[in-house]
């Protein structure tokens, strides 16, 4: 067995006349936090589209734990979980209902218990009964990830998983992925935020043009650019700083 | 790769009968063409028969079929833009179980608003002196139909832009019955709208239905329908299939 989950050599993929990924190269180690940085439009749903068998490259391959994608992807199916853009549930079943139609539908013996096992560790027990459509952002975006580690696929993508959520719920999903490093599972995530690739991978590669730029860990890319000047300059709170902590002193009273 | 068909229509038939509604709005539109055909029109139209009910119910039960697909297109619609349908299809189960699921889910739905109807119609009036040999085979052109449209349904439902475009096509489906020997007997048309009544799915059907009930003989229309619907599944089935591959890889 080789160590790299997922490799890409010089895919491509165009849309009528528009060249989305122009021959994109990386490769992502078992156990890795791979994040592809790059903005709107950038053809990081494409990569993953591809990845996950939803879609063909132009040219080029691609591999998963040595599965390719296009001539077995059967076999990539069984490695794999796609979390989209969106958070893929039912919202007319349950939160526990839900992970146990995918726990049957990957074929488990005992769904009740890993739907059970999955509420407690993404604290989403006392929703367990409630209508899907009834949670919060932050809710459905933690079962949608829930739903994704049914089966304890090798390789897990995450697409743009905080996109649309509020602050508080970004978090939330932060501490989920990042509880879910430790679990040995292989992580693709997308997303145009760069705080958010450099609190969660362990290596980045900036999309952009078609091509991918730069690749490295996140003191490998720093690296790159200038040195780092000492500069006095008066900090500022950030927005989301002042939001989180009225919403602190809220829940304190 | 698993069949996981039944997973997935348990899934669905769960959506509906947690939301009734689907089923008893697609109910209302055709109880109303009744209650409107038989206690306000139904007086002046020259059917030749005693029981009106009995004439109008096989046109309106199509009816009500042909408006029941669109919850079909607009089930799809609504998995493919939640990302379900993506999420379905990157797992190791069989592709096709996933579209299964939805055609038997409106087999179902729809057998049950036809019943709802049917039990209306019961209450209106209408009688047959059919035995269960001929019911059965009343059920089976029905199942037919439903299939054939329902597979029908599904192209909009994959392909569609938005809940509108999903659900639209079903519109002239609903029509159709209208220009057919649903409501009055052909004899009465002029010419050229009468060629077009008299060759289209719908009065074929309806006349197989008509003689399976109250003439108690499979009649000479039975073939004719029988060949529309497997023939319009059968296309309709080879273009949602394709649909289906090149839009979801």
């Amino acid at each position: 067995m080789t160590n790299t989950a997922i490799s890409i050599k010089s895919l491509k993929k165009s849309f009528n006349d528009k060249e989305v990924l122009k021959g994109v190269d990386f490769e992502v180690q078992r156990g890795e936090i791979f994040a592809l940085l790059g903005s709107n439009g950038a053809g990081k749903t494409t990569t993953v589209n591809i990845l996950s068998t939803l879609m063909k490259p132009d040219d080029g391959e691609a591999e998963i734990c040595g599965f390719d994608v296009q001539s077995q992807p059967d076999h990539v199916r069984q490695s794999i979980s796609l979390t989209g853009q969106f958070a893929a549930l039912d919202g007319m079943l349950t939160g526990r209902e839900n992970l146990m139609m995918i726990a049957k539908l990957r074929g488990i013996s005992n769904p009740a218990q890993v739907a059970d096992n999955l509420l407690q560790r993404f604290s989403l027990t006392d929703a367990a009964n409630r209508r899907a459509d009834q949670y919060s952002g932050g809710m459905k975006r933690r079962l949608d990830i829930a739903m994704s580690l049914i089966g304890t696929p090798a390789v897990i993508f995450l697409d743009e998983p905080t996109t649309g959520l509020d602050p508080e719920a970004r978090m939330e999903v932060w501490d989920t992925v990042k509880e879910l490093a430790g679990g040995g599972t292989t992580i693709l995530l997308t997303t145009q935020y760069l705080d958010e690739a450099e609190q969660l991978a362990d290596r980045i590669a900036i999309l952009h043009g078609g091509k991918i730029i730069t690749t490295g860990t996140l003191t490998e890319l720093k690296r790159m650019f200038p040195k780092a000047q000492v500069e006095y300059i008066e900090k500022q709170p950030t927005l989301e700083e002042i939001f989180l902590a009225i919403i602190g002193k809220e829940e304190e009273k | 790769m698993k069949n996981k068909t039944g997973v997935l229509l348990g899934r669905l038939m769960c959506n509906i009968m947690r939301s009734p509604d689907t089923i008893i709005t697609v109910a209302i539109t055709p109880i109303m063409l009744l209650l409107l055909f038989v206690y306000v029109f139904g007086g002046a139209i020259e059917s030749g028969t005693d029981n009106y009910v009995n004439y109008l119910l096989p046109g309106i039960l199509l009816m009500t079929i042909a408006s029941g697909v669109a919850y079909t297109s607009l089930r799809l619609f609504t998995d493919v833009k939640s990302g379900l349908m993506a999420r379905f299809i990157t797992m190791p189960i069989k592709r096709s179980s996933v579209l299964w699921a939805h055609v038997l889910t409106s087999l179902v739905s729809n057998a049950l608003t036809v019943m709802v109807v049917v039990l209306v119609a019961l209450l209106m009036g209408f009688r047959s002196g059919a035995g269960i040999l001929n019911w059965l085979a009343v059920a089976g052109i029905l199942g037919l139909f439903t299939l054939a449209l329902t597979w029908l349904a599904v192209i909009p439902g994959l392909k569609a832009g938005s809940m509108e475009g999903a659900t639209a096509y079903s519109y002239p489906l609903i029509f159709l019955p209208f220009i057919s020997s649903a409501f009055v007997p052909t004899e009465t048309m002029p010419a050229v709208v009468r060629a077009f009544a008299e060759n289209q799915p719908v009065t074929s059907i309806v006349n197989a239905i008509r003689a399976l009930l109250y003439e108690g003989s499979v009649g000479n229309d039975i073939w004719i329908a029988l060949a529309w619907c497997i023939g319009i599944m059968a296309i309709a089935y080879i273009f949602a299939s394709k649909v289906f591959k090149h839009r979801l890889g």
